[in-house]
């Protein structure tokens, strides 16, 4: 017994070298070395390091329950990778809700003849997101699947949080109700973009991708009219307000020259052939808020680097028509809609 | 660049608005313009352009979306080479959704054809060069624009003593076709909003026999809506005049002869010849084919393909679109069984279509009252 | 498919330059411009510099362009 686990550990040893294999994904020693060397010491927590079949652990009376998957390409980009993203993401959609994240499972996918190194530099980064985050990762699952299977990692994040007591709903979206975003759009889609198509520019954009809760928090606690959150990523900001447009019946104005955008954002975009309204955001939020609470809003969202180019963009109407229209910079109107989804692939 | 400039924000289009407004009440009676290119087209929409222009003007969009006007035929050509096992074909980005009679590029990609997006022609010579074993397509798409590109490609492979790479040639000229659409005699139009990067290539002065044999103020133009919204203006006050003459409002970048250096490579390489428009027919000298000199280079003759057959999809009525005889609306697919999401035909698929910026952009009138999706 | 973007030249080195779009660094070929030289504004067409540009033309054209454009960025 003892001679076949030794040659087993040496075996162990020797396959944990350089790369990722399927036996790493077996559920048998291989994948418990993976575990132990590549993700506990990175995120280990009282919960995790049980490494049961399931977490088990406080919660609260009302949860708000999450999940999204990772297939972005290139794994990294300036400003971020697949794991920050795979924090980031799912807490902001918790944040947005009106939630404070408790905590994370985690599922890894990956492909064989990755190479570890690959993967550690990935879990530091997702490390480093959740400490940001202040959100633990309570259990998780790793997979592997064949050479030419996958791109490498695929990460899916579920996410739980505390419900807060704000509502938080396009029904209570009216006329009148202001619209701000936190910040300058099209970052991320951009810089992954460009990343991956044209690798040989080198750029200054990096992706906003960023945890958002605690400038949601503060947002939420300061300024009681907040009537609506969403963070715009894939689709952009035109998907979310044009899907609010939809999803209330209401008109909803946006002004094109208030968009705050980087002068290099734009350029990326002009060279691509994209619309940076269509672009995906990884850090930014778009707010509807009672027009009297405008100002504070703001406010509050300046106080947070996240948030300090906050600005207001738009409005709701008093029309029930569904659509959303941008007022152009120069005076004219035109719809504003949904993107077709397949301009910007991979993004996040 | 000096971010913080001395300009109101919406100041520079105050003018040329306020001189087109002025002009179209003098002028009184409707005018047509027509641009004929592509990024005019989604630049007029986008900036809102559209919702600004006074009710008796319209601005027609022409056959100048390079996608849009390539006749199907061209397009599967294009499919069934990238379905070839051991080609490698590479394209600018705006071909890869547009659907031929049997799928688009992008379709045979996640079949497994190995097609790849290029910013740059000389991409894709690079590519053959790092990799002499594979053989590299090049879709040599667009007007005079990006001609230039495809030859310095050409010349490129040619120095490299390339002997795996090749282009499958579709260029247009721009002139041929502007000549066929006023010679049809089905298209009214008072004048033309000119291509301002064409004209950075062949020259202001090519524009000339337009003004000219038929009597139209042609004005080359920018691409910011603005410049365009100036251009409307000064082709307003031209036929409320009653002149016919060329103008360069893109004085900047367009001079009288254009890009000398650009000319000299694309007549070098390249010769024109007949070609088969989608909605235009068979235009003399409107296409561009291969020098003999270049002939190893023509994806055509090395892969034996023929003379490019391919039915057009029934009830598409893309043709008559780009030439501006109807309206997007006109045509019984739109908004109904050819979206951008579903697109049939390539004026629904390219970005710089104009169905595809009819559906996304067009859906309020003047007064700011929005109508059903399908039928404006 | 006529989109050209107007940039400086940070760097010629034969027919290639480095080009610089507001902080993004791009590799073209000057092949279609061959007299152009280190710091020409330029305008950029798929990959391939086709124009050169007066730099105070540039900037005041593309300036509004800018102020219409950046009018939304950072306060």
């Amino acid at each position: 017994m003892i001679d076949f686990y030794d040659t087993k550990t040496s075996s162990v040893n020797q396959a944990a070298g350089q790369r990722i294999s399927l036996a790493h994904g077996g559920g048998g020693q291989l994948t418990d070395e993976l575990v132990a060397s590549c993700v506990l010491p990175r995120l280990d927590n009282c919960v995790l390091s049980q490494l049961l079949d399931s977490a088990v652990f406080r919660g609260a009376e009302r949860l708000a329950l999450t999940i999204d998957s990772y297939v972005v390409k290139p794994l990294k980009f300036p400003g971020g990778d697949i794991g920050r993203l795979a924090i980031c993401g799912t807490v902001n959609d918790l944040a947005v809700c009106g939630a404070t994240p408790l905590a994370i499972a985690l599922s890894l996918i990956l492909t064989e003849g990755l190479e570890r190194r690959v993967l550690e530099e990935v879990m530091d980064s997702l490390a480093a997101a959740a400490l940001e985050a202040r959100v633990s990762i309570v259990t998780g699952d790793t997979k592997v699947v064949g050479r030419g299977q996958g791109d490498g990692i695929y990460i899916t994040t579920a996410g739980v949080g505390a419900a807060g007591n704000h509502k938080l709903h396009p029904d209570e979206v009216r006329p009148g109700d202001t619209l701000i975003v936190s910040g300058p759009i099209a970052d991320h889609g951009m810089a992954v973009m460009l990343a991956r198509e044209m690798p040989q520019v080198q750029s200054v954009l990096k992706s906003d991708v960023a945890p958002l809760n605690e400038m949601i928090e503060r947002l939420l606690d300061r300024v009681p009219g907040v009537v609506f959150l969403r963070d715009p990523t894939r689709g952009g900001l035109s998907g979310v307000v044009a899907d609010l447009a939809n999803r209330t019946g209401l008109h909803i104005t946006l002004e094109e020259q208030e968009i705050p955008i980087r002068p290099e954002t734009w350029h990326a975009a002009d060279m691509l052939g994209v619309d940076p309204l269509d672009v995906a955001n990884e850090g930014k939020v778009l707010a509807v808020v009672r027009p009297d609470a405008a100002e504070a809003a703001l406010a509050a969202l300046r106080q947070d680097a996240h948030g300090k180019d906050a600005r207001i963009i738009g409005q709701v109407n008093d029309e029930r028509d569904g659509v959303c229209e941008l007022h152009t910079k120069m005076g004219g109107r035109r719809v504003l809609q949904k993107p077709y989804g397949e301009q910007l692939p991979r993004i996040c | 660049m000096n971010v913080a400039s001395a300009f109101e924000t919406s100041r520079a289009a105050e003018e040329p608005l306020r001189r087109l407004r002025d002009a179209a009440a003098t002028l009184g009676r409707p005018a047509k313009f027509m641009e004929v290119c592509g990024t005019h087209t989604m630049s007029a929409f986008r900036s809102g352009l559209h919702s600004l222009i006074p009710d008796n003007v319209t601005l027609l969009s022409g056959p100048g979306c390079p996608v849009c006007v390539t006749s199907q035929g061209d397009i599967d050509q294009l499919i069934e080479l990238a379905r070839r096992p051991g080609i490698t074909l590479c394209t600018y980005g705006d071909m890869l959704r547009v659907m031929g009679s049997d799928g688009s590029l992008e379709q045979a990609r996640t079949e497994g054809a190995d097609v790849r997006v290029v910013y740059s022609s000389l991409d894709a010579v690079e590519l053959a060069a790092a990799d002499r074993g594979r053989e590299v397509v090049f879709a040599a798409v667009g007007f005079e624009t990006t001609t230039p590109a495809s030859a310095a490609a050409v010349e490129q492979a040619r120095q490299l003593g390339l002997e795996n790479f090749s282009i499958l040639a579709s260029h247009k000229l721009i002139i041929p076709a502007m000549r066929a659409l006023l010679e049809s005699g089905d298209v009214r139009v008072d004048g033309f909003i000119c291509p301002g990067h064409v004209a950075v290539i062949i020259g202001a002065a090519a524009f000339e026999p337009i003004v000219r044999e038929y009597h139209k103020p042609c004005v080359i133009a920018g691409f910011e809506g603005p410049q365009i919204a100036a251009v409307l203006a000064r082709l307003t006050e031209l036929v409320s005049q009653g002149r016919a003459a060329l103008e360069n409002l893109y004085s900047q970048a367009v001079t009288e002869e254009g890009n000398l250096a650009a000319q000299t490579i694309s007549d070098r390489v390249f010769t024109p010849a007949d070609w088969h428009w989608r909605g235009l027919g068979l235009l003399k000298g409107s296409g561009l084919t291969l020098r003999p000199e270049y002939a190893r280079y023509d994806a055509r003759a090395r892969f034996s393909l023929g003379t490019p057959q391919g039915r057009e999809i029934p009830g598409c009525r893309c043709g008559e679109v780009i030439t501006g005889r109807v309206t997007p609306i006109e045509c019984k697919l739109f908004g109904a069984a050819c979206t951008p999401v579903r697109a049939l035909g390539p004026c629904m698929v390219s970005s710089e279509g104009t169905c595809q910026a009819w559906f996304k952009y067009k859906r309020l009138n003047k007064t700011g009252k929005a109508r059903s999706v399908a039928r404006d | 498919m006529c989109l050209a973007v107007p940039a400086q030249l940070i760097e010629c080195r034969g027919t290639n330059a480095t080009a610089d779009l507001h902080g993004n660094r791009v590799q073209i070929s000057t092949l279609l411009l061959p007299n152009c030289k280190q710091g020409d504004w330029v305008l950029l067409h798929a990959g391939f510099a086709i124009q050169s540009l007066d730099e105070r033309e540039a900037q005041e054209t593309w300036a509004v362009v800018n102020d219409l454009r950046n009018a939304g960025a950072e306060p």
